[in-house]
């Protein structure tokens, strides 16, 4: 018998058990469904933290303190072991390859102004702070060279605080009190937008870091530094960096580093690499309810080889080969899992779509996923349509004729 | 004349645990083309365990069967299928059709097993076999919604749309009255002037008379074997209905 007439004799059987039919394909329909609507909300979480990342800054470099080990006996106790505004001096004048640099201290304070209170985020940066991070303003000016040498008392307001403090009023020229220390704000930052994986980026305020030190916290040490690269090959930028600190820190070859440097690619990669996991692990729970749907086929098909032992009886009886039996069980099998894939790809179209509607994440289909869920499918078809197939073509046709 | 089936010192043993029915002890029996055979006997007497060996549908414990001087025992399984695919036309007392499938695609389902023939047109060979049968106006119709004379009708169809040299059938009219009954036969009787061999199982002596030989079976063995004048089914009908 040919597969074409074969194919007939499927489809025949599956439109004269519509009910059954359907509910077989149902636990593939989910399993397929299932596996590409998780890989997509994976996806889209990828590209979301790799855009919310880039929005931290291109060509981002951030020195952090190394974490205080001692260094060696010769190194004795040291401060010169923090990074400090010294650092940033020497990569300014040492280095080829920074564009701006900016040193980063900050603390928690409580802000008051036009009759609000606030807490947030003070952060003590260098004029070139508003570049290195891709702050753009709203209103007003950041400020200068010359207002951080004469340690003026300005702020620059995140989005999230010039909201809070002063809801109604243009911000620029008011007045604000940070722990008790009388500022006037000359800027205003545009919103960086929410980002799910990071805190928000705009409940900040920036001040000069001089003004910083003198008035608000006179810790000398950075938090960090933040340098923006002049080439691409941050590599190449870090281990310039690398050697003007150790110079700075007269570091002998022998000991490590006491400064860690990290820049945006690898903070990419990292929260990517969590990211790409959580992809793997949600569609390996989706492909598990793809196994439990084969498994539901099976299951029917083993039933339907009982339930239909006559008919495959008569069938042997009129000349049907072995052979043609287990092709018309494992296409019945095929042709429902495959139809179970399609309506699966169809109700995770429709689905993504309404969560992109409502969501405002941008969940693309990939067609990977598509080929592998149909690809799995049909496997999954074959693969537990294989025994009952095989269980009917093994049938003597006067057994099977005589089944009651 | 032309052998089409040869048994010879045929038995065939059912093994139920460590019991052992005899169920043909010993069967020889030549029939040749163009014959009309009814085969009688008391019921467990081993009738369709013959027909179902005959049939190809099951194989003898020992014996050898020639079907058209070949020795069937030495077949394959896909051998096996093609003659009962496109050799023999088995009719069964239950008819034995596809539930929720049509008359037409029950007539075509010997067709679509057949390698053979690379015949595209199906649905006209069903259709004639089943004109034959005098079921041309009920093509499209289900069993459910056909006579018993009707279903074994499409089954006797279903029977030799694939031009088969011999007809089996296992009580054909076992559930039939006897003005269906008479009609069945004459279908057979009028296959048979086509020189299709037939080998037909009854227990009622009243349809034997309508065969050309009338084998008598007793516990497995053939007691007797005769020519016998044969009736017209077709004019006793007649008088049945006058
Ligand atoms: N599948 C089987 N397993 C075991 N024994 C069987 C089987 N089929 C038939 N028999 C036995 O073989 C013997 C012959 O049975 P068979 O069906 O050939 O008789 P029959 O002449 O067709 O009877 P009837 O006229 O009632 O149809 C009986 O004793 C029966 O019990
Ligand atoms: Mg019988």
């Amino acid at each position: 018998m040919k597969i074409s007439n074969t194919l007939k004799i499927a489809f025949k059987n599956i439109v004269k058990n519509k009910t059954r039919s359907f509910l077989t394909s149902l636990g593939i329909i989910i399993g397929v469904g299932s596996v590409i609507i998780m890989v997509g909300i994976g996806e889209a979480t990828q590209r979301n933290i790799e855009r919310e990342i880039a929005s931290l800054g291109t060509n981002l470099i951030i020195v952090y303190p190394g974490a205080f080990r001692g260094g060696g006996v010769s190194q004795g106790t040291g401060t010169f072991n923090r990074l400090s505004i010294k650092d940033v001096e020497n990569i300014k004048t040492y280095s080829k390859f920074v564009e701006a640099v900016s040193p980063v201290i900050s603390s928690n304070e409580q802000v008051i102004g036009g009759g609000n209170n606030w807490r947030t985020t003070v952060y003590g940066v260098s004029e070139d702070y508003a570049e290195i991070r891709d702050y753009k303003l709203a209103s007003g000016v950041f400020f200068t060279e010359q207002d951080v040498k004469a340690g003026k008392n300005i702020v620059v307001l995140g989005k999230d605080v010039a909201d809070a403090v002063f809801p109604d009023d243009e911000p620029v020229g008011k007045s604000i009190r940070i722990s008790r220390v009388p500022c006037k704000v000359v800027g205003v930052l545009e919103s960086k937008g929410q980002g799910s994986f990071q805190m928000s980026q705009d409940d900040l305020i920036m001040m000069p870091y001089t003004t910083f030190q003198n008035k608000i916290n006179q810790n000398r040490f950075l938090r960090s530094i933040d340098i923006k690269s002049s080439i691409k090959d941050l590599s190449v930028t870090q281990e310039e960096i690398r050697d003007i600190l150790r110079n700075s820190h007269k570091l002998p070859d022998s000991s490590e580093d006491d400064f860690r440097i990290g820049n945006q690619t690898e903070i990419t990669e990292r929260a990517t690499s969590v990211a790409s996991l959580m992809t793997l692990l949600l569609g390996s729970i989706a492909a598990v309810s793809l196994v439990v749907g084969g498994i539901g086929i099976m299951n029917i098909m083993l039933v339907s080889v009982t339930e239909r032992t006559r008919e495959i009886g008569i069938r042997l009886a009129v000349g049907a080969r072995k052979r043609d039996i287990l092709m018309q069980f494992l296409i019945e099998a095929l042709v429902l899992s495959v139809i179970g894939g399609a309506l699966g790809i169809l109700i995770s179209f429709m689905v993504l779509l309404i969560l992109n509607n409502f969501t405002n994440t941008q969940m693309v289909i990939n067609y990977r996923t598509i080929i592998l869920a149909v690809g799995f499918s049909g496997t999954i078809g074959i693969f537990f349509g294989f025994y009952p197939a095989r269980k009917a073509s093994k049938l003597n046709p006067i057994d099977a004729l005589r089944y009651e | 004349m032309q052998r089409v089936l040869e048994l010879k010192d045929l038995k065939k043993n059912y093994y139920m645990g460590d019991y052992i029915v005899k169920a043909l002890h010993g069967i020889n029996l030549k029939i040749d083309r163009g014959d009309f055979v009814a085969v009688m006997g008391a019921s467990g007497s081993g009738k369709s365990t013959l027909m179902n060996i005959l049939g190809c549908l099951d194989k003898p414990t020992e014996g050898d069967y020639f079907f058209e001087n070949k020795n069937i025992n030495l077949l394959n399984d896909d051998e096996y299928a093609e003659i009962r695919n496109n050799k023999i036309g088995f009719v069964f007392q239950g008819f034995n059709l596809l539930p929720r499938t049509t008359a037409i695609e029950n007539v075509e389902l010997p067709l679509f097993y057949d390698r053979k023939k690379e015949k595209k047109n199906f649905k006209e060979l069903a259709a004639s076999a089943l004109k034959k049968v005098g079921l041309q106006d009920r093509l499209h119709h289900h069993p459910n919604k056909l006579s018993g004379g009707q279903q074994q009708r499409v089954a006797i169809a279903r029977a030799l749309v694939n031009d088969p040299s011999v007809i089996l059938a296992d009580e054909p009219t076992g559930n039939l009255d006897t003005a269906t009954s008479l009609d069945i036969i004459s279908i057979f009787q009028q296959l048979n002037q086509q020189k299709i061999t037939i080998v037909l199982v009854t227990h009622e002596p009243s349809i034997a008379v309508y065969a050309k030989r009338i084998i008598n079976m007793r516990d497995g063995h053939i007691i007797d074997d005769k020519k016998t004048k044969q009736r017209s089914a077709k004019q006793d009908l007649k008088k049945i209905q006058e």
